[in-house]
């Protein structure tokens, strides 16, 4: 985690842990962020993104991870990280032929 | 309703007319002895003539008392987050008290809807429990009555889903998902809080305190009960308490709350005998609705 | 409050004109910025502004409304008020949480809140006196932040703009359930329809004041358009708010408070009258009708719940330790 220099409120209360929400729209469907919230631990924040981030029926799973257990690719990496994937046509299907007559592959 | 409003004219000489009102001093003096005493002697209450209907306020009137009260938080609350689930459990019980007086309209079969039995209908014909409609107090306070309340709710329900009557049945069927929940929420905000701070276990330590001598009318039984359970509407009721009491025991042990011991306990809600409280809720409750009767909203 | 007390922040550095010009491109192409990317410090301080007024002004918003959830004339209103009050809970939220990738917690953007530092949207200081009022809130409050919020979700910050589509979504309800109130009084008993007529009456102007001063007085609007944090003049805004009621208002027989409302063929708007922007000012500087009771009810919900969130995070500290332990 990174060094704790912001300012604390005045009131000298710490805040509770910030918690990063993912819901699960459908069975078999991809877990996707859906927001964050604040909570006191695991099981916490589990209730609260039930009722923050699943009141319409948008969830039917749920995960919760301490926003501070994240850690997230910086901007400057974007060329680093994720160009050279773009140059490699030969992982994707459309880079091999099928012989012609073929017609169920 | 049948009970109450029907009680001035269930007078066994309701249509001899003029022996009361001719007692003219009030009755001093007035006529003879045995005009007199006709005159003064009323009936008893008569055990109910519709015990299903009897049945399904109490169960509906329970929550709609309880959701009202928890919706007075909505914005008040001590965190955000905590808004929120406040105003969920709000949601389904008056959602569930909508479809228990609904339910009771029909059975009751005087074209009542659940609208009409919630907002014309006067204190003493509400038949809630005393501890719904007790004043909110603080955050703990509300988390531990919820905790109570809910604890029995989910017990009760599932009692019910296998009863005979379909369409309570299904209504208990939904509502068990919904307490579970609450169940969840309340139990770990009564923990949370019990085992906290010290200011915070003082303060639940306190609300048990009170709150508990409104815990035996939970299980208090009468004709009503006993009429519902020979009507198959209501099975096994027996284990209920020893069940409640193994929950809460467990939940409180793990709060570091002790079962308190020896309280005086209060009850006659089932009955229309309320504590002042529920007279101030309905007034705000209804104040709309009556100023303006026959009107659609 | 103790705010002499805080540090101030340390002055930005003067960001460097590349940059900028970079930031400034990217911004034109219509790509979204992240919560990591390089920003412009005017850029992150006016995103924070402009969000953390928008989480004020739904948690503030509770309150108009929270005072009738109690009388709400039947358990289906009843229902879709505790709904609607609980969705704006959530809005403020999820808003609070944008502004947590910026950098700034929570409890910081409160505390400017309760010590009457930070704004919130004006119309929130007016008090809700009838029952009407919960649905010309509906129709007017809800609808003019439709208005608002369908621009912002387009809005270049990446975090902002998705809370906004989730928001878009939740509000439309809250116009239909208002609009819904609106037509059943309008069809109503007499009492009914004065009673709509009145609220109408008291939240027609408010509701224009929403958008916020005229361009040529809104010392942000510039910028904020330029990096595309807004996305629609204020007057643009107001405009489309009007063109869109107006035919409502028809539909259910009302009027609105402003003999100088009449269609203008050529240019197909709605024209209105002059807004009182003296009383905006008064109501955004602390002396509107509601301002100290809205504090004060935010500061006490604040403060009565410090035992609650005190001890919330103190029994996870003695469950923590027990776990470790174990």
């Amino acid at each position: 985690m990174a060094p704790d220099n912001k300012p604390k409120p005045a009131a000298g209360e710490e805040p509770w842990p910030l918690w990063e929400v993912f819901t699960q729209g459908d069975q078999g469907k991809p877990f996707e962020h859906a927001g964050s919230l604040h909570a006191t631990d695991a099981e916490h924040a589990l209730q609260n993104a039930r009722d923050v981030y699943a009141r319409r029926g948008e969830a039917v799973n749920l995960w919760v991870v301490p926003s501070a257990a994240i850690t997230a690719s910086a901007p400057g990496d974007a060329g680093p990280f994720f160009d050279p994937g773009n140059e490699k046509a030969y992982r994707h299907p459309q880079f091999y032929k099928v012989p012609r007559g073929v017609r169920v592959f | 309703m049948s009970e109450p409003t029907s009680a001035p004219n269930a007078r066994p000489d309701a249509g001899d007319a003029g022996d009361v009102e001719d007692g003219e001093a009030g009755g001093i003096a007035a006529g003879d002895a045995t005009t007199r005493e006709r005159s003064v002697a009323g009936v008893r209450r008569k055990p109910e003539q519709d015990p299903l209907f009897e049945y399904l306020l109490r169960l509906g009137d329970d929550r709609l008392v309880l959701g009202h009260r928890l919706s007075e938080w909505c914005g008040h609350g001590p965190i955000l987050e905590e808004d929120i689930a406040t105003a969920n459990v709000a949601l389904d019980l008056v959602g569930q008290a909508a479809q228990l007086l609904k339910l009771a309209g029909v059975v009751e079969g005087k074209d009542r809807d659940e609208d009409a039995l919630a907002y014309f209908r006067e204190g003493v014909e509400y038949r809630n429990c005393l501890m719904v409609e007790q004043p909110n107090g603080d955050f703990g306070y509300t988390m531990l009555r919820q905790f109570l309340f809910d604890a029995h709710s989910l017990l009760l329900w599932e009692v019910l889903a296998t009863g005979q009557h379909p369409a309570l049945a299904a209504i208990a069927a939904k509502a068990i998902k919904e307490t579970r929940y609450h169940v969840r929420h309340s139990s770990e905000w009564v923990i949370r809080l019990g085992d906290g701070t010290g200011e915070s276990h003082a303060r639940v330590a306190r609300s048990l305190l009170e709150l508990w001598r409104f815990t035996d009318e939970l299980f208090e039984r009468d004709a009503v009960d006993d009429a519902v359970a020979k009507l198959g509407v209501v099975v096994d009721t027996a284990g209920l308490r020893s069940r409640w009491d193994t929950m809460v025991e467990d939940v409180l042990t793990r709060a570091t709350l002790a079962v308190p011991t020896g309280i005086a306990m209060q009850s006659g809600g089932r009955r229309g005998r309320h504590t002042e409280h529920l007279g101030h809720l309905l007034a705000t409750m209804q104040i709309v609705a009556r100023s303006h009767p026959g009107a659609r909203w | 409050m103790a705010t002499p007390a805080k540090t101030p922040p340390p002055a930005p550095p003067a960001d460097d004109p590349a940059l900028v010009a970079a930031f400034e491109a990217r911004i034109a192409a219509g790509e979204s910025i992240e919560p990591k990317d390089w920003m412009p410090a005017r850029y992150r301080k006016q995103l924070t502004r402009m969000m953390a007024q928008h989480a004020h002004s739904e948690i503030v918003g509770m309150l108009p409304e929270g005072n009738w959830i109690t009388r709400a004339p039947t358990l289906r209103r009843k229902m879709s008020l505790i709904a609607k009050v609980q969705d704006e809970a959530g809005h403020g939220l999820y808003i609070y949480c944008g502004t947590e990738t910026l950098g700034v917690e929570r409890d910081e953007l409160v505390e400017q809140l309760h010590d009457g530092r930070a704004k919130y949207s004006s119309i929130f200081n007016y008090p809700t006196l009838s029952w009407a009022d919960m649905g010309v809130i509906g129709w007017f409050v809800d609808g003019a932040a439709i208005v608002n919020q369908t621009v912002l979700a387009k809005a270049s910050y990446g975090p902002y703009a998705r809370a906004m589509v989730r928001i878009c979504k939740e509000e439309n309800f809250h116009k239909r359930q208002g609009y819904e109130i609106c037509a059943t009084l309008a069809k109503g008993t007499p009492a009914q329809r004065a009673m709509l007529q009145d609220a109408i009456d008291r939240f027609w102007w408010p509701s224009l004041m929403m958008f916020g001063p005229s361009d040529k007085d809104s010392p942000n609007s510039a910028e904020l358009l330029r990096w595309r944090v807004k996305r629609k003049t204020n007057d643009e805004l107001r405009q489309r708010f009007v063109n869109l009621t107006v035919p409502q208002a028809q539909a259910i027989g009302v009027t609105l408070p402003d003999p100088d409302l009449r269609f203008n063929e050529e240019t197909k708007n709605w024209e209105f009258g002059e807004i009182d922007w003296a009383e905006f000012r008064e109501v955004i500087s602390g002396n509107g009708p509601c301002n100290r009771e809205r504090l004060a009810a935010r500061n006490a919900a604040h403060a009565e719940g410090a035992w609650v969130r005190e001890a919330a995070l103190a029994h996870a500290a003695k469950r923590h330790r027990t776990t470790e332990a174990a």
